[in-house]
């Protein structure tokens, strides 16, 4: 049985320091935990309680945006009653969470990383992006217009290579982070088997890239998502098909092997 | 805080529900499990079940509806990776079982005995498998047949889940009772389906699953309260309990032990908070015991 402290660690009330819209139905929120915390890996998630009523019942997943000063934030969009509640929550109000859950991105020390983020998926790709810069990887960011991009200039403050993509080219490249990965692969001196990838997105962008990935020998890691009613690996509600069996994305994932997934 | 649900004694009322604890494992790493009166490990069949595709779960007001399809590692895998840690824990250790005929529950019981496990629970109320359970549980003379058939092979105390996807519960806990059930646990979860109104699809795969959590709650306490008055044996109450409030309103319709269930995923130290309730509502109530509580409606 692990220590009282590890325990302590996990439950946690924290309270609000700013809870901001940066863009259209996008907020970034800052907590403060009441206790010290031990600085979350990249790729983990926390549940976060929206309220305290019984609607919405169960907690919510957001993956770790980043974490500075002992401060948590976390980068969500408003997609439904629980996000909407989230977003009213103001400055100096006190959230329950539990956290960090999950297994993070397992860092390759040999290969050439990229972070592929389309849309949302720059939530925890940001956070792997600040704490691996020295390792000199290259970042893909995009999303469909220049208003719905959640960063532009400020995310060249991680001081690492940046391509920055629009699908209509109102700001950055034109094309969506697929077509840009392509074009950056093919451009690149490195053959393609000596580059990592590591995203998170939703399943109609992972799916393409998992085969994309494949075909060309490259290795692909993604933050995946599954709806979660315990987010600590009891409900089984969150599975995944993988090669080898069925895996639960908040106990064995976030993070899996893309090469690995089974797709339905 | 002692209880006896018949041959089966533990050290306070307050359980976990099966399904909503894994084997136990996940939860030890937040508080220690060996506080709480039993634990119920989630349902086992003789084989391995995949179980159904994704989205296995949604949410809907107070409550959540589930259809995991009873994903498990089957008997032979239940034995070598859950049985040795179960068998070093303090509490009492009641495993859930679900067959498609009487042999399956019998061997899965069978088993259950030789491993040194406290209590098996019959699960023949589950709605989400096809086979699996909802024939047994909600056709008075296939459940009969069945309880009657397994209580003859198998000691240890036996425990009957009732489905509340019937017309009369009580005609169930009767029929549990005569044919030799020790007690009775109740509820399962209720068959539910939700829609979202812009996809036009259902928003779990399996389309029905089961209700679960405090929006199913006044069902559960009305239908243990039916029970109480159909049955002698002990009855553990469950569906919706979040708060000792919630334990001990159960207790009052009948319940002589009750358990947690969706309750652990709002908070994993869920049934701690409930046994630390029921103990400061007795304190403050002046009750003694436990017993005190059960069945002592006023109406
Ligand atoms: C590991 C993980 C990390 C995540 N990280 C982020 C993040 O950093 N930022 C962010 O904005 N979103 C993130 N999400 C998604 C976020 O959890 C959902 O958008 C949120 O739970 C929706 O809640 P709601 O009440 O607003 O919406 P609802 O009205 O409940 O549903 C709206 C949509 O959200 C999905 N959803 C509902 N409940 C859940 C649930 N419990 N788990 C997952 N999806 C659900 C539904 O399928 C539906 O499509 C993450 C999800 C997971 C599993
Ligand atoms: C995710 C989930 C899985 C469940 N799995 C089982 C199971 O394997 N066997 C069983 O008898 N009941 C199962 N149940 C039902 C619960 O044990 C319980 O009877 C029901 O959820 C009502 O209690 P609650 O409202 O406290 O959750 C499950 C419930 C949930 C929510
Ligand atoms: S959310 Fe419950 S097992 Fe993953």
């Amino acid at each position: 049985m692990r220590s009282l402290k590890y325990v302590l660690n996990k439950i946690i009330k924290a309270k609000i320091q700013d809870n901001r819209k940066i863009i259209d139905r996008h907020y970034l929120l800052t907590l403060e935990p009441s206790t010290a915390i031990t600085t979350p890996k990249p790729g983990q998630f926390y549940m976060l309680s929206v309220n305290n009523g019984l609607d919405p019942l169960l907690k919510r997943p957001l993956s770790v945006h980043n974490f500075l000063d002992g401060k948590l934030q976390f980068l969500y969009r408003v997609v439904g009653k629980g996000t909407d509640l989230l977003s009213s929550r103001v400055t100096g109000e006190s959230i329950d969470i539990l956290g960090p859950l999950g297994n993070g991105f397992t860092v390759s020390k040999t290969k050439q990383i990229i972070l592929l983020a389309g849309g949302l998926g720059i939530a925890p790709i940001y956070y792997l992006a600040a704490s691996i810069a020295g390792r000199k990887p290259v970042l893909i960011y995009g999303a469909g217009t220049k208003e719905t991009l959640i960063y532009r200039d400020q995310i060249k403050n991680l001081g690492i290579e940046t391509v920055i993509a629009t699908d209509d080219g109102s700001y950055g490249k034109k094309g969506n982070v697929v077509t840009v990965l392509k074009k950056y692969l093919k451009d690149t001196s490195l053959p393609y088997t000596d580059h990592i990838i590591y995203t998170c997105g939703s399943e109609a962008m992972l799916k393409p890239l998992a085969e994309f990935a494949s075909e060309h020998g490259i290795k692909i890691h993604a933050a995946m998502e599954q709806n979660m009613a315990c987010g600590v690996g009891t409900c089984m509600g969150c599975v995944v098909k993988t090669r080898k069996g069925l895996k639960r994305v908040c106990k064995e994932g976030p993070v899996f092997n893309l090469n690995e997934i089974e797709w339905e | 805080m002692k209880v006896s649900l018949g041959r089966l004694k533990l050290k306070n009322p307050v359980m976990t529900a099966s399904g909503t604890f894994g084997y136990g494992k996940e939860y030890s790493e937040f508080f220690d499990i060996n506080k709480l009166g039993a634990i119920v490990i989630k349902g086992i069949s003789v084989n391995p079940m995949p179980g159904n595709p994704t989205p296995r779960i949604c949410e809907t007001p107070s409550g959540m509806i589930n259809a995991i399809g009873l994903q498990n590692p089957g008997l032979k895998g239940f034995l070598k990776d859950q049985v040795p840690f179960l068998k070093q824990l303090k509490t009492k250790v009641i495993v859930n079982v679900l067959g498609n005929s009487a042999d399956d529950y019998i061997r899965l019981a069978e088993a259950v005995e030789e491993a040194g496990m406290n209590a098996v629970e019959l699960n023949v109320s589950c709605p989400n498998v096809k086979k699996g359970g909802i024939v047994f549980g909600t056709d008075p003379k296939a459940f009969e047949d069945l309880i009657t058939a397994v209580r003859k092979k198998v000691k240890l105390p036996l425990i009957t889940k009732l489905s509340p996807n019937v017309a009369k519960i009580s005609e169930f806990a009767k029929i549990a009772e005569d044919c030799g059930s020790d007690i009775i646990s109740l509820i399962n979860t209720l068959t539910g389906m939700s829609i979202d109104i812009n996809t036009r699809k259902p928003r779990i795969a399996n389309i029905i699953g089961g209700l679960s959590g405090p929006a199913i709650k006044p069902v559960a306490v009305r239908m243990v309260w039916e029970c109480r008055k159909a049955v002698k044996i002990p009855i553990i109450g469950m569906g919706g309990i979040i708060a000792a409030e919630d334990a001990v309103e159960f207790m009052l319709a009948g319940a002589d032990a009750i358990a947690v269930g969706t309750g652990n995923f709002l908070n994993p130290l869920t049934t701690l908070q409930v046994l630390e309730g029921i103990k400061l509502h007795m304190k403050s109530q002046g009750i003694n015991s436990v017993s005190e509580i059960t069945g002592g409606l006023i109406c």
